[in-house]
């Protein structure tokens, strides 16, 4: 019976911690190898040379002054929303709700916008939208949370669930303040009197939402790592039982978590339809919610390391996207790469984890 | 009354790609596996079908079309696609034991991507001088119906006016509700999905079954993006038509507790519910109020989970390791 006495060729096994350099020169050669990949593919549907393939992403993420600029505030803005979601992750809250929540606050920052203007100062309507859109995207993170804390209700779901609720909302209230009527679309709110339009920082249309989200990442690092708040969450996240052990009210604990993470969606809102584009569409958020899910993950739930996360996807994106451009091919090529890069990094951390043996 | 009459058709037709996805993430969420990547498979089932006929039908030009063929390429084309994306995330997953929930949505991104790339610029790349997809031959084969079909009045409105995809949904169904409950295999599956480590001990193949099950589900729900597409859709690709369907099957599984038979009328159902604000009289002065009915399925879906939750009933559950990859050395 030779068949059974077969040994495997090879067999994995746990490994012991990985030291810092080497994770990362692990997940630096991931990522090479998909930037390549991404290279090839590229290459082969636009038949350009491989070699000029990241000669035209970076100039079309950085080729000048405002596309840099823009390439910075997406970065903003998806570093934002991954940032909102990362309290949720590290609790293993699974909110893939972030573009619902994000819609919600943009669409209180419209509603103020369209219904204030000329009836109080421009800066009470910014005070007003900061408040209601917080408020909105805190309600749309409540509700599954109050649901997950009382039931357990699958929050995955509930949270998808949610987003399209939020889109079918907006799109109910574009066609009631769609201008001019019939055309499905608000336009630029408020062109002429400008009220309610966020103030600009430094002399810059830019800056408001790149500062945000920079003080945001920088709270976010020391609440999670030096609160009493952050504990507890990280508790929750390791195990259930342990938290009710040691006295952590859990249900309470999803509730701020979601709470937070909700408002802070909504504040990413409040940029996009105050600051960024003075008006409000249902795809706004653009699929941010979940790049952002991705983003928080990939850096391990860890702020600051969302910040060249989200840059390398930021950057795939607004380049392929010039490539895709250039060459009348469709936009979604953009995902096609950021797709690619994110299965080799998901695939990485195999190698991070686990060791294979190889049989002598 | 009529309007009734053509409600059901209707309903039943949206309601046939929510079938394909439920019914292959079924079995995929049984083996423990919860595939968030369904709606990136199937738009990827969906484009490769349409790749595939928009080629065999161009390269046929005026001349006539072989129906066998007609049909088998498209079919073939997107199981090989959907086939492509389970195993993927197999790989990832089950071999590497990467993040599902993280996996899954990287599939979304990628399918979708996938899809709306190709269709928007297949005809660009192909250098085909053709204006749009419009794959209407094809889909004159897709969407036959029996022949004696429409002298059987309000009969065969209701039961026969399908094409042939359909009727393989309701029995692919049919047949893993059968599979789950009474085949030994099936008993197998959901001890995987159950409890990983006594099927292991049990002697029972985990990555054998958590590969089989992801993968045959993934090609299942595939056929729903090309059911959406040649018959729903009279073989016209348009970028995002599909939508948001492919998380509404995923969150019909949750629905159907886990029962694939229990999925055809839920899939009918929620069908309905889809097109419900097209027959929903709002006058000309509102129709803003159609926005929020299109809600409707989303706040339904919402409310059947919360209810789900809250009755708690044991046999409702899902499967135990749902979401949790299994290694044998880890305890």
């Amino acid at each position: 019976m030779e068949n059974k006495q077969r040994t495997p060729l090879f067999h994995l096994a746990k490994r012991e911690e990985l030291s810092k350099g080497r994770k990362l020169v692990i997940r630096l050669i991931s990522i090479v190898a998909a930037l390549l990949l991404c290279a090839v593919i590229t290459a082969l549907a636009t038949g350009i040379n491989p070699l000029q393939v990241y000669g035209s992403i970076i100039s079309g993420a950085f080729g000048s002054a405002r596309k840099t600029w823009i390439t910075l505030q997406d970065l903003s803005i998806l570093l934002l929303i991954s940032v909102a979601l990362t309290p949720a992750f590290t609790m293993r809250f699974w909110n893939i709700g972030g573009e619902g929540q994000v819609l919600m606050g943009g669409l209180a920052t419209a509603a103020c916008m369209i219904l204030l203007e000329n009836k109080v100062p421009s800066v009470l309507i910014m005070l007003i939208s900061f408040v209601a859109a917080v408020a909105a995207g805190a309600l749309w993170g409540l509700i599954p949370a109050v649901c997950k804390a009382l039931w357990n209700t699958n929050e995955t779901l509930m949270t998808l669930m949610m987003n399209y609720i939020a889109t079918q909302l907006v799109s109910f209230f574009i066609i009631i303040w769609e201008v001019p009527k019939g055309s499905g679309k608000i336009g630029i709110i408020n062109q002429n009197t400008h009220d309610g339009w966020l103030v600009q920082l430094f002399g810059s249309k830019y800056m408001l939402a790149i500062t945000v989200s920079i003080l945001v990442t920088v709270f976010m690092y020391v609440y999670l790592n030096y609160s009493k708040h952050g504990y507890e969450i990280r508790v929750v996240g390791q195990s259930i039982n342990t938290a009710k052990y040691v006295g952590i009210n859990t249900g309470k604990v999803i509730i701020r978590t979601m709470l937070l993470s909700g408002a802070l969606c909504g504040l990413a809102g409040l940029l996009l339809v105050g600051s960024i584009n003075h008006t409000i569409t249902t795809t706004i958020a653009g699929g941010q919610g979940f790049t952002a899910v991705m983003v928080s993950w990939m850096a391990k739930f860890n702020p600051f390391t969302m910040v060249p996360c989200a840059l390398l996807i930021v950057f795939m994106e607004r380049g392929a996207g010039e490539i895709a451009t250039n060459f009348s091919l469709n936009p979604s090529f953009a995902d096609i790469m950021t797709g690619i890069i994110l299965f080799f990094i998901i695939g990485c951390e195999f190698f991070i984890n686990y060791r294979i043996k190889i049989k002598k | 009354m009529t309007g009734f009459l053509s409600f059901i058709p209707r309903a039943v037709g949206q309601g046939i790609p929510l079938l394909f996805g439920c019914t292959g993430e079924i079995i995929t969420e049984k083996s423990g596996n919860l595939n968030l990547g369904i709606p990136g498979v199937m738009y990827v089932g969906a484009i490769s079908g349409v790749i595939g006929s928009f080629f065999y039908e161009n390269s046929v030009g005026d001349g006539s079309m072989n129906g066998f063929l007609a049909i088998m390429i498209p079919v073939l084309c997107s199981l090989l696609g959907s086939f492509l994306m389970g195993i993927l995330y197999c790989f990832l997953t089950v071999t590497l034991r990467a993040n599902q929930n993280v996996t899954g949505l990287a599939m979304t991104t990628f399918g979708v991507g996938f899809g709306n790339f190709f269709g928007g610029s297949l005809i660009r790349l192909s250098n085909l001088d053709v204006p749009t997809i419009a794959l209407s031959k094809t889909s004159a084969y897709f969407s036959a119906t029996l022949p004696f079909a429409k002298k059987l009045g309000w009969f065969g409105e209701i039961f026969l006016s399908y094409g042939f995809l359909a009727y393989t949904g309701v029995i692919i169904a049919v047949a893993t509700a059968v599979f789950l409950k009474k085949s030994r295999a099936g008993l197998h599956l959901r001890a995987v999905g159950e409890s990983p480590a006594t099927a292991d001990a049990m002697g029972i193949n985990v990555t054998a079954y958590k590969y089989n099950a992801t993968v045959t589900g993934c090609m299942i729900a595939g056929l729903g993006g090309l059911y959406y597409v040649m018959d729903y859709a009279s073989g016209v690709w348009s970028n995002d038509a599909f939508g948001d369907r492919g998380w509404l099957a995923i969150a019909l599984v949750i629905f159907t507790i886990w029962k694939a038979d229990i999925g055809i009328l839920a899939s009918f159902l929620f069908g309905g519910l889809y097109i419900l604000y097209l027959y929903i009289p709002t006058g000309m002065e509102h129709m803003e109020l159609k926005e929020l009915y299109k809600m409707i399925p989303y706040v339904v879906t919402s409310i059947v989970l919360i209810v789900t939750s809250m009755r708690n009933r044991r046999e409702d559950q899902p499967p135990a390791s749902l979401g949790l990859n299994y290694f044998r050395e880890e305890r």
